[in-house]
């Protein structure tokens, strides 16, 4: 889970690491008091998980509480790329900066090990910095069981070169933004820029955090960063139901088992589709291992809600689920959906193959329902769904 | 032979009383596999009693090997206390340990892999998150459906269950020397390379398949092992060319890897490594045919 910056922001106030004051809001004549706590003049930054706001105009300075209003009713609502604005930190304005560096920490999915990344070239350009000059980013690998020593902490300050006048106060910040990484289970925590200021005083100006959702069972706090305004409303139902959905901008609906063979469905379903219009799949649903009649009924409920889908494909592979439990499922889905007033008008594809498959194709025969059919392939079936959808 | 398992593997079963852990223990002695015995500390010098065979529970991974010789454990521990069981695992210096539970915290993951290091990597680690790996006729150690195919000369490595299912299925009539699930966390114990490694060395393996999917870059590292150390021919599948970009975040991802982890960039890495790569499960399995049919 990705954080915005008010949050990185409390997270690294939380576990000590040097920030500017800071609060969030909403509603541009909050920015006012905001301003005033301030001391009557403040910075006014969007919040949006994407980069590149200040290039397009989400920051902005403001001398006076009345300007803080100003610039809030010209940020808040804005656009930035596709990224609606409805927050906005109200922040302390920052002491002339001196330099701007970088340092971060996440995971090295490549060596299987935590990674430190820090330079003395820090700000917007890191990435171009990082492509250009290798030798100016150091990267150093932490142990995950011995983690950020202040002798590491060192070690990363001494490979990144940072100017000794600011050598300890570098060393604090990477000891405290690891405490963060760890306590908090970050997948990463990043500081950029890193600014040292006029006072000799080096202080995270702007920062990243994307949090461990496997890791919520020791942080029910965490559960307060989630931004539920952001959901699509089909996402949020399905969250609601704990089913593993993303809607995407296709009409063929798809309901599957496991996140490879779904993913793999998408792909085949996109692929059959070039000879139907160029169809595309409506979302993204694993059902996960046993697909009860409940779960199924679940899945179709939302995928059946969505407007864009126009013919749907439900592509099991039994495994340790058994396809006549499935094919089960599926029929029982239908009579709840009918036993609940929603009337199915939608086709639907169905694929069964594996643990008792003739089971569940006959199942499927039997109940002979009209908009249901049967296609025994993968390739095949992905074709009869996008044919369908491309009909409608 | 076969990679990893094999008709003399000892497997205890870690979580083997919880539910799923009876379930799928039961099914690994259905497909034949050599279970010795399960571990709860709470359950110590009892037995379970499964479809008539007697299996012990021991109190510690450590005891469990001293009085069976087990050389696999297979764990069916809940993503919260997975780390310290595979910890013991390693402490214990088992060869094995495929850990099949879902959900586990990357940094629980990151520090059982690091302890393993440091331990000299005594103990091969294979997931999490993995439906584990299956020697058909020989062995089974974990959730891979038994009966889908029959032993033969195909070896098979994948980041997904159910598509590792699938293509077992395409190419059923063939049969597999051995299938390896590694699993699609962040931090897997056994890579694709492990693997491929293996089955390179393995004789009973004429024709590898490997299947990945978006994210990280093992498959364009995998190609560039294939390219310098693989004779046999491999033949390739990559899921996730419709899955929407992953929402990237700050700097850091693009700085330490260089590669953009789509499914594009994987087809083109293994294709210039001269794997053949399928658009489709079906059509994978397809190239696997013509080139065991070319001999």
């Amino acid at each position: 889970m990705d954080l915005f910056e008010y949050q990185a922001r409390d997270l690294f106030a939380k576990h000590d690491v040097p920030v500017l004051a800071g609060e969030v809001i909403d509603t541009p004549e909050a920015a006012r008091a905001a301003t005033e706590r301030l001391g009557g003049k403040s910075v006014v930054k969007a919040q949006v998980k994407v980069g590149g706001r200040g290039k397009a105009g989400g920051v902005k300075l403001a001398a006076s509480p009345d300007e803080a209003v100003a610039r809030a009713t010209d940020i808040l609502g804005m656009d930035i790329k596709g990224h609606t604005v409805h927050k906005v930190m109200i922040a302390e304005t920052a002491p002339e900066i001196l330099e701007e560096y970088y340092v971060s920490f996440l995971l090295d999915r490549t060596n299987r090990t935590f990674l430190s990344i820090a330079s003395v070239e820090g700000g917007m350009e890191i990435e171009e910095v990082a492509a250009e000059r290798p030798e100016a980013v150091a990267k150093t690998p932490i142990d995950a069981n011995e983690g950020v020593t202040p002798e590491k902490a060192r070690e990363i300050v001494e490979a990144a070169r940072f100017p000794a006048e600011v050598a300890d106060k570098i060393v604090n910040v990477l000891v405290t933004l690891w405490k963060t990484f760890i306590e908090e289970d970050a997948l990463l925590v990043e500081v950029n820029p890193l600014a040292k200021v006029a006072s000799g005083d080096v202080i995270a100006l702007d920062g990243k955090v994307s949090l461990d959702e496997n890791a919520d069972f020791r942080h029910p706090d965490h559960e307060e960063l989630v931004d539920h305004a952001a959901a699509n409303p089909l996402e949020a139902a399905a969250k609601e139901k704990n089913l593993n959905y993303v809607k995407l901008d296709g009409e063929v609906g798809i309901i599957g088992n496991g996140a490879g063979l779904v993913m793999s469905t998408l792909d085949v379903v996109a692929y059959a589709g070039e000879a139907h219009g160029g169809v595309k799949p409506a979302n993204f649903l694993d059902i996960g291992g046993g697909a009860s009649a409940a779960v199924m009924a679940n899945g179709l409920e939302i995928i059946l809600g969505d407007p864009d889908v126009k013919s749907v494909f439900v592509n099991v592979f039994g495994g340790i689920t058994a396809c006549d439990e499935v094919a089960n499922g599926i029929v029982q889905a239908l009579q709840l959906l009918k036993d609940k007033g929603e009337e199915v008008t939608k086709p639907l594809v169905v694929r069964l193959d594996g643990n008792n498959a003739e089971l569940g194709r006959k199942i499927l025969s039997d109940a002979n329902h009209p908009l249901v059919q049967r296609v025994d392939t993968m390739d095949g079936a992905a074709d009869k769904a996008a044919e369908l959808a491309a009909a409608k | 032979m076969a990679i990893f398992l094999d008709k003399d593997s000892k497997i205890i079963v870690q979580g083997m009383t919880g539910a799923t852990g009876m379930k799928h223990t039961k099914l690994m002695l259905a497909d034949g596999s050599n279970i010795v015995g399960g571990v709860n500390p709470r359950k110590a010098g009892t037995s379970v009693d499964i479809d008539g065979t007697e299996i012990p529970v021991f109190g510690t991974v450590a005891e469990a090997i001293e009085k069976t010789g087990a050389n696999v454990s297979v764990l069916f521990v809940p993503p919260a206390f997975s780390k310290a069981a595979v910890v013991e695992a390693i402490d214990a210096e088992i060869p094995l340990a495929v850990v099949i539970t879902e959900g586990i915290a990357v940094h629980d993951s990151a520090a059982f892999y690091a302890y393993a290091v440091s331990k000299g990597n005594k103990t091969r680690i294979i997931g999490p998150n993995c439906p584990g790996l299956i020697t058909p006729g020989q062995s089974n150690a974990g959730i891979i459906p038994g009966d889908i195919t029959k032993p033969g000369r195909i070896g098979l490595v994948s980041k997904s269950g159910t598509l590792t299912y699938q293509m077992m299925y395409e190419l059923r009539d063939i049969g597999f020397s051995s299938a390896v699930g590694i699993g699609g966390d962040p931090v897997i114990g056994t890579t694709h390379i492990d693997a491929l490694a293996a089955f390179e060395a393995d004789p009973d393996t004429d024709l590898i398949v490997m299947i990945g999917e978006i994210g990280g870059d093992a498959e364009e590292r995998a190609a560039d092992y294939i390219a310098k150390n693989v004779t046999k021919p491999v033949v390739g599948y990559v899921a996730g060319f419709t899955a929407p970009e992953g929402k990237t975040m700050g700097h850091a991802g693009a700085i330490v890897s260089g590669s953009s982890g789509t499914a594009a960039a994987k087809k083109e890495a293994l294709e210039a490594a001269g794997v053949k790569v399928g658009k489709t499960p079906t059509e994978t399995a397809k190239l696997a045919r013509e080139i065991l049919a070319a001999g």
